[in-house]
């Protein structure tokens, strides 16, 4: 295997793992106050979910030679990323549905291709991942459905959710792959290696044309005034996302960036004193069985 | 109306309850991301149980009130759940001290409410106990790592065992409600958990080279809708949501 090609991967595959587990606090902060036990329920279970998504996602980065230990370091350090739609804060009850309906919907629509990349084991993962992603996604459309058909505060929740996670959520699909963005970025490589085959923009188009329907159905406006079907083109039309506002993101400066990743030290540094027992105990009972 | 059976359902229904919402605190933040999945799947074990006691307390009380209404508009004087699972996590070591105490007690428990005269509660107990029994196995394991395992580790434990152990006494108290349908074949009599429990618990420790923890003052209340401080928050923290929209669907 190209050493190019491995490094590459290791970064995207990493860069998705850390996604999944920094993606458990946004949602995680809301399963105390799930407003029903029914709710509670299918949120502790998603959240589950996204911690197994990341362990498929370390063990897949494994067989390429590096540890999951290894790769926490880098998160850890911030020598690696994660998406930069986590660092939005998740503020009411609405926000949970939001994010299965458009945060899981585009994160679909970026995996769906690649349960057919180059690499087997990353692949596979994929498959296991998008039909659980695909179930939290409808299960975020419910959730919206059942408070636009609500209160009348109910449904303001679910239309001030949609105006804050809408355009983090195009912006998921990164920058567009044309002009300078290309030279700087990894779209082209990634693409020759099959473990990238559309193009930022391409898929960015595809979720919004899954989404302005499903929009119509829920009776929330997209906070866009400038959405609109193109018949021509057979898509829609829309406003991108501030892509200055994600490089900052990216860069460390959303609004939660520091909370997240200090919250996942903490979780790690807390936790160092069990996984130290944990070894020492294998290595005992290792040691027991050598002797008998 | 409350009868002993509505309020048997729901003392063993606010322990599950109480438990999952204190479970559910971990997730996120436990020590290594198999136990984010560990803990999110028991408490959602004591969910589910939940539910389907809180619901039958509920059709028992004939009074309209679902899973719901019993869970997020009863205040702390009214909720039964024993004092033990009320108290704040602590760190890994004290949340595996209540566990390995409070899942042996309800496997004991289940297994024998398994044979119960009340259908519904027979049935919720045949499905639990499965459940239990790795809860039970979860919480031995780790005690077991954290005992024998580093100088830290095993300080830990220990202190997370006191810490719990004043606690494990009233799970298995006698209680008016409970002794009412202990004759009828319905209920499970709790001082008869203990022998069992005790030799579980006992051996697990042994495993582990740890001593019993001294013996303390036992703390109760719970059963009694006499809770500790920590109740409140809580509920506060469970209920807030629910209750600023009065009728509201979720
Ligand atoms: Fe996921
Ligand atoms: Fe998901």
């Amino acid at each position: 295997m190209p050493e190019a090609y491995r490094k590459t991967l290791i970064r995207q595959i990493a860069q998705h793992a850390h996604s999944e587990i920094i993606g458990m606090q946004p949602e995680g902060n809301w399963i105390s106050r799930a407003p029903s036990l029914r709710r509670k329920a299918i949120l502790l279970a998603k959240v589950q979910d996204e911690a197994g998504h990341g362990l498929y996602l370390y063990a897949a980065a494994e067989t390429l030679g590096v540890s999951r230990d290894q790769l926490l370091e880098q998160l850890h350090t911030r020598k690696q990323k994660y998406s930069s739609i986590f660092n939005y804060p998740t503020l009411t009850w609405a926000d949970v549905g939001a994010i299965g309906w458009l945060v899981d919907g585009a994160a679909i629509t970026n995996q769906v291709p690649l349960t057919r990349c180059s690499y087997g084991p990353y692949a596979r993962a994929m498959v296991r991942i998008c039909k659980e992603e695909s179930f939290h996604q409808r299960q975020g459309f419910e959730a919206l459905l059942t408070l636009t058909r609500g209160t009348p505060a109910q449904k303001a929740m679910a239309q001030d959710a949609l105006d804050r996670w809408w355009y983090p959520s195009l912006a998921m699909f990164g920058p567009p792959d044309t002009g300078e963005q290309v030279s700087g970025g990894h779209t082209e490589q990634s693409m020759r290696w099959g473990i990238k085959r559309f193009s930022n923009d391409e898929l960015r188009q595809r979720f919004v044309d899954m989404t302005v329907p499903q929009s119509e159905v829920l009776g929330l406006t997209i906070p866009d005034p400038d959405l609109r079907w193109n018949a021509e083109r057979g898509h829609y039309d829309f406003t991108p996302p501030d892509y200055d506002e994600l490089f900052r993101v990216i860069k460390g400066d959303g609004p939660c960036n520091a909370q997240r990743l200090a919250h996942r030290v903490a979780a790690h540094t807390d936790g160092a004193w069990v996984r130290e027992a944990a070894a020492a105990y294998a290595a005992k009972r290792r040691a027991e069985t050598e002797a008998a | 109306m409350t009868t002993p059976r509505v309020a048997y359902a729901l003392a063993l229904g606010d322990d599950a309850l109480v438990l999952a919402q204190r479970l559910g605190e971990w997730v996120a933040r436990a020590p290594e991301l198999e136990e984010d999945v560990a803990l999110a799947n028991i408490a959602l074990d004591l969910l589910g149980q939940a539910r389907t006691l809180l619901r039958y307390a509920g059709d028992l009380e004939g009074a309209g009130r679902d899973e719901d209404a019993l869970a997020y508009w009863r205040d702390d004087r009214d909720f039964r759940n024993a004092l033990l699972v009320e108290l704040p996590n602590g760190d890994f070591a004290v949340t595996m001290a209540r566990q390995l105490v409070f899942a042996a007690y309800q496997y004991e428990l289940y297994d024998r409410l398994r044979a119960s005269s009340d259908d519904t509660l027979a049935a919720v107990a045949g499905k639990a106990v499965k459940e239990v029994h790795y809860h039970r196995d979860h919480a031995t394991q780790w005690v077991l790592r954290l005992g024998d395992g580093t100088d830290e580790s095993r300080r830990r434990m220990v202190a997370g065992l006191a810490t719990v152990w004043p606690y494990a006494d009233e799970l298995f108290q006698p209680d008016d409600a409970t002794a009412a349908l202990v004759a009828d074949g319905v209920a499970v009599d709790p001082p008869t958990l203990r022998e069992p429990w005790t030799s579980y618990v006992e051996g697990v420790l042994a495993e582990a080279g740890l001593e019993l923890p001294e013996a303390a003052a036992p703390r109760s209340g719970g059963r009694r809708g006499l809770h500790t401080e920590h109740l409140g928050f809580l509920l506060a923290e469970m209920q807030h949501l629910h209750r600023s929209h009065p009728g509201a669907t979720w």
